[in-house]
């Protein structure tokens, strides 16, 4: 990502410190992960510390400091998810992908997330692969719906 | 574009618009609400399309996107009016057969109408259905009739009139004393009265005032706030617009979590739209009331729910919360008074400036007045979104509205309140659900999720997981919050596997007691209520765990083993298969053995095994029985026995 890029963001929040964390969630949105120099960017155009912003970036859940997969796969550990199994998809998933939740792996193919809710009770167990969503999920479905990403 | 200069425009526009509406026109409206759109909604829209197109019908015919109507169960939910046909579990193969039949000859398509499962009759509108007939939807019921996106359809459907009232036919004062009167409780988690909390801000000195929509809808298994949001916003807008004459503020702000993108979605189309016609900005109708709408989008973090730490997380910072010594109704957002409500609190203002305080607590219990919306999931036949007037029993809406439980499984316990509610037993089945009523059972109304458990759910683990989440978003400011959780997390995660002791529970009450006391914000005082809850109902559960090393729902992987019975394997291979570690010993005609070293408990064998068989069960707290000796093994035919 690109300084125009920020600064473009920036402006669209009229370089209002007051719209800090709408800033960083624009510009998760659009580079999927906040780097040090977009964070330093911020932190320059909007005179603010940086330790408030990685305050920020740490405490709320939506940001990352990392960089993602090709493919964000979440798991809803939801409470309706919860009784109904979650935990075995879980599991599952991360025997089969070797990487634990807030994990990438190492060839760059899976980003795993666990969320608390996706809204969608009735299809539970849940899992959410860019944005798809695959319900009422056995372990071994989850298994093959996880072989089909490249 | 129009704009609507005083309430005699906004009636000629609304006259208007009906008179160039055919009532009698075919519309086809499809839920595009989270839960369908994650069963396949979109492409049903698009098939829709398409057919129509098609068989030229394009001027005849009207299809819509419409909000939640609740039975996310049977989803994609199709409704068909004028004549409310409502078809379920569409699939785009359906939808050319429903546009022949249906809107051309104006004939049902039997196999997509509801089926009782139990009588096997057929119910084809709507209301016939039982999932809705014990219900009382005065807000929801909007959601399937108008295109989310459209203020026009929300107009047609007498949208705005009450601000309308509000503005040009009522005083500030005269609002505030009807949502008095009307006695309307928060339905965010509560339940402290909306009017008391606005006369507050409205009688503060500083200027300026602030009104907040709280949308940060963050309990899992609840998704009501969501639902009204996406599928009809207008009614919350409204209602914000409402409170803000009452309360003398001229800003307000939707604070909506960003996991919800089309709620983000459509009320920023919403605030433009309203902008547009002149129901926000200056002058509003010709009243002389100024009123400005800004959406914040939350960044994920359960405490932001909480009133303190909204308003921190609006001001820009990490939203923790601060102590309530002067509410945030007097010094709330930058300080100033402050007035915060819950979604389906605010869109429950319109109805009752339109109908009046009289009809609004004509539903309810003495404590509660109106109708709740709750979200109905877990092993819940009908999972839904579903309102009903309070003081319903837990039993109707269990068994009349959501069909009882799956697979004849047995009810154990519904958990209600959110992370912090409590569990209700069997026992307490009958209990009339209102604010006070759940509260006395050890759980709260919270904002409305209601998450039913059955046999094979183990409740110390469902301690276990709540406390887990609220560990996971404690802000980490007060130490019995941050510390205590952790410990209680670390004892329970210990009795659910196998290692508990005598004197665990003793600490756990210890450490909940320091929680409850010495939090400063409700998520840390109404932490344990999880833990204490289910050990008020099911301490056998916590002894069977702690004494005998046994989980009596054969949930906890770590005190239960998976085994074949010799008897009723029939050496199928499926289950051999499936394993994915190769822990199932056997062959054609062999009958199977799961290597217990091998065994990862993940339940693919209980999954797979046909049903006929039924072979695979779960055993905790005994010993494994003895493998059979390895000649009687083989299966052999009927045939070949004799």
């Amino acid at each position: 990502m690109n300084t125009e890029q920020i600064d473009r963001i920036i402006d669209k929040h009229n370089t209002d410190p007051g719209s800090l964390i709408q800033i960083l969630l624009d510009i998760q949105a659009e580079n999927r992960w906040l780097p040090a120099e977009a964070l330093q960017r911020v932190s320059d155009k909007l005179q603010v510390p940086l330790n408030r912003i990685r305050h920020i970036a740490t405490f709320y859940k939506a940001f990352s400091l990392t960089p993602k997969g090709r493919h964000e796969v979440h798991i809803c550990m939801g409470t309706a998810c919860h009784v109904r199994g979650a935990k075995r998809i879980l599991d599952t998933v991360q025997d089969a992908t070797g990487i634990k939740p807030g994990e990438t792996d190492r060839d760059m193919k899976f980003s795993l997330e666990t969320v608390n809710c996706l809204g969608c009770c009735a299809l539970g167990p849940v899992m959410e692969i860019d944005g798809k969503t695959h319900g009422k999920l056995s372990t071994a479905e989850t298994a093959d719906v996880l072989k089909k990403y490249e | 574009m129009t704009r609507l200069n005083s309430p005699d425009a906004l009636e000629r526009f609304r006259q208007n618009l009906l008179s160039g509406r055919d009532p009698d026109k075919p519309c086809i409206s499809i839920c595009v609400g989270a839960g369908c759109i994650a069963s396949g909604a979109g492409d049903v829209v698009a098939a829709f399309r398409e057919e129509i197109q098609k068989q030229k019908l394009t001027a005849a015919v009207d299809t819509k996107g419409t909000g939640c109507p609740g039975f996310c169960e049977r989803g994609p939910v199709v409704v068909i009016y004028p004549e409310e046909i409502c078809y379920l579990q569409v699939t785009p193969a359906d939808v050319p057969e429903i546009v022949s039949l249906t809107i051309r000859q104006k004939k049902v398509v039997e196999r997509l109408v509801y089926t009782d499962p139990v009588s096997g009759e057929k119910a084809v509108h709507e209301s016939d259905i039982p999932f809705y007939r014990h219900q009382k939807r005065n807000i929801l019921c909007n959601n399937i009739r108008i295109d989310s996106k459209s203020i026009d359809d929300y107009l047609a459907i007498g949208g705005y009139s009450a601000l309308s009232k509000a503005l040009c036919r009522m005083s500030d004062t005269q609002v505030l004393a009807e949502v008095k009167k009307a006695n309307l409780r928060g339905r965010g988690g509560g339940g402290f009265p909306a009017g008391k909390k606005w006369e507050g801000s409205r009688n503060a000195p500083e200027t300026p005032k602030y009104v907040i929509v709280n949308a940060d809808e963050g309990d899992p298994g609840a998704f009501m706030d969501r639902a009204l949001l996406e599928g009809n916003p207008h009614a919350v807008l409204e209602g914000l617009i409402i409170g803000g004459y009452a309360v003398g503020a001229n800003e307000g702000y939707v604070y909506v979590r960003q996991e919800y993108p089309l709620a983000v979605e459509n009320i920023i189309l919403a605030i433009r739209q309203a902008e547009e016609y002149g129901l926000l900005g200056k002058n509003i109708l010709g009243s002389g009331f100024d009123f400005i709408v800004k959406v914040h989008k939350g960044a994920g973090a359960f405490v932001c729910g909480e009133s303190t730490a909204l308003m921190t997380a609006l001001e820009g910072r990490a939203g923790e919360p601060r102590p309530k010594y002067i509410r945030s109704n007097i010094k709330g957002l930058w300080n100033k008074p402050t007035v915060l409500n819950n979604v389906e609190t605010w869109a429950n203002v319109p109805l009752i400036i339109n109908k009046g305080a009289d009809w609004f607590t004509q539903i309810g219990t003495n404590g509660s007045k109106g109708t709740k919306i709750f979200s109905l999931v877990g092993k819940i036949n009908n999972t839904g979104l579903v309102e009903v007037p309070m003081g319903i029993t837990l039993r109707d809406i269990i068994y009349k509205i959501g069909g009882g439980i799956p697979g004849g499984k047995k009810f154990k316990a519904v958990q209600t309140g959110g992370p912090s509610g409590g569990c209700i037993p069997e026992a307490q089945l009958d209990l009339a659900v209102d604010f006070d009523a759940l509260a006395k059972a050890g759980s709260m109304m919270g904002s409305g999720g209601m998450i039913v458990m059955d046999e094979e759910t183990c409740m110390v683990d469902v301690a276990r997981y709540f406390i887990n989440f609220l560990t996971d978003e404690s802000c980490g400011k007060c130490l019995p919050c941050r510390e205590g959780l952790r410990q209680m997390h670390k004892i329970l995660t210990n009795i659910t596997q196998g290692k508990g002791k005598e004197g665990d529970i003793e600490t756990l009450e210890q450490l909940s007691e320091a929680a409850v006391e010495a939090s400063l914000c409700a998520l840390g005082k109404s932490a344990p209520n999880p833990f204490l809850s289910t050990l008020r109902y099911f301490r056998h559960e916590y002894d069977a765990h702690i004494k005998e090393k046994r989980c009596p729902a054969l949930y906890c992987k770590d005190l239960i083993a998976f085994y074949i019975d010799p008897a009723k394997c029939r050496a199928c291979m499926t289950c051999l298969k499936k394993c994915p570690v190769q822990a199932i010993d056997g062959g054609k005609k062999k009958i199977h053995i799961i290597n217990q070293d091998k065994c990862t408990k993940c339940g693919t064998c209980i999954e797979v095994c046909p049903s006929r068989f039924s072979a695979v069960r779960k055993i905790s707290g005994e010993p494994m029985p003895a493998p059979i000796p390895e000649e009687q093994r083989l299966l052999l035919k009927a045939s070949e026995e004799q």
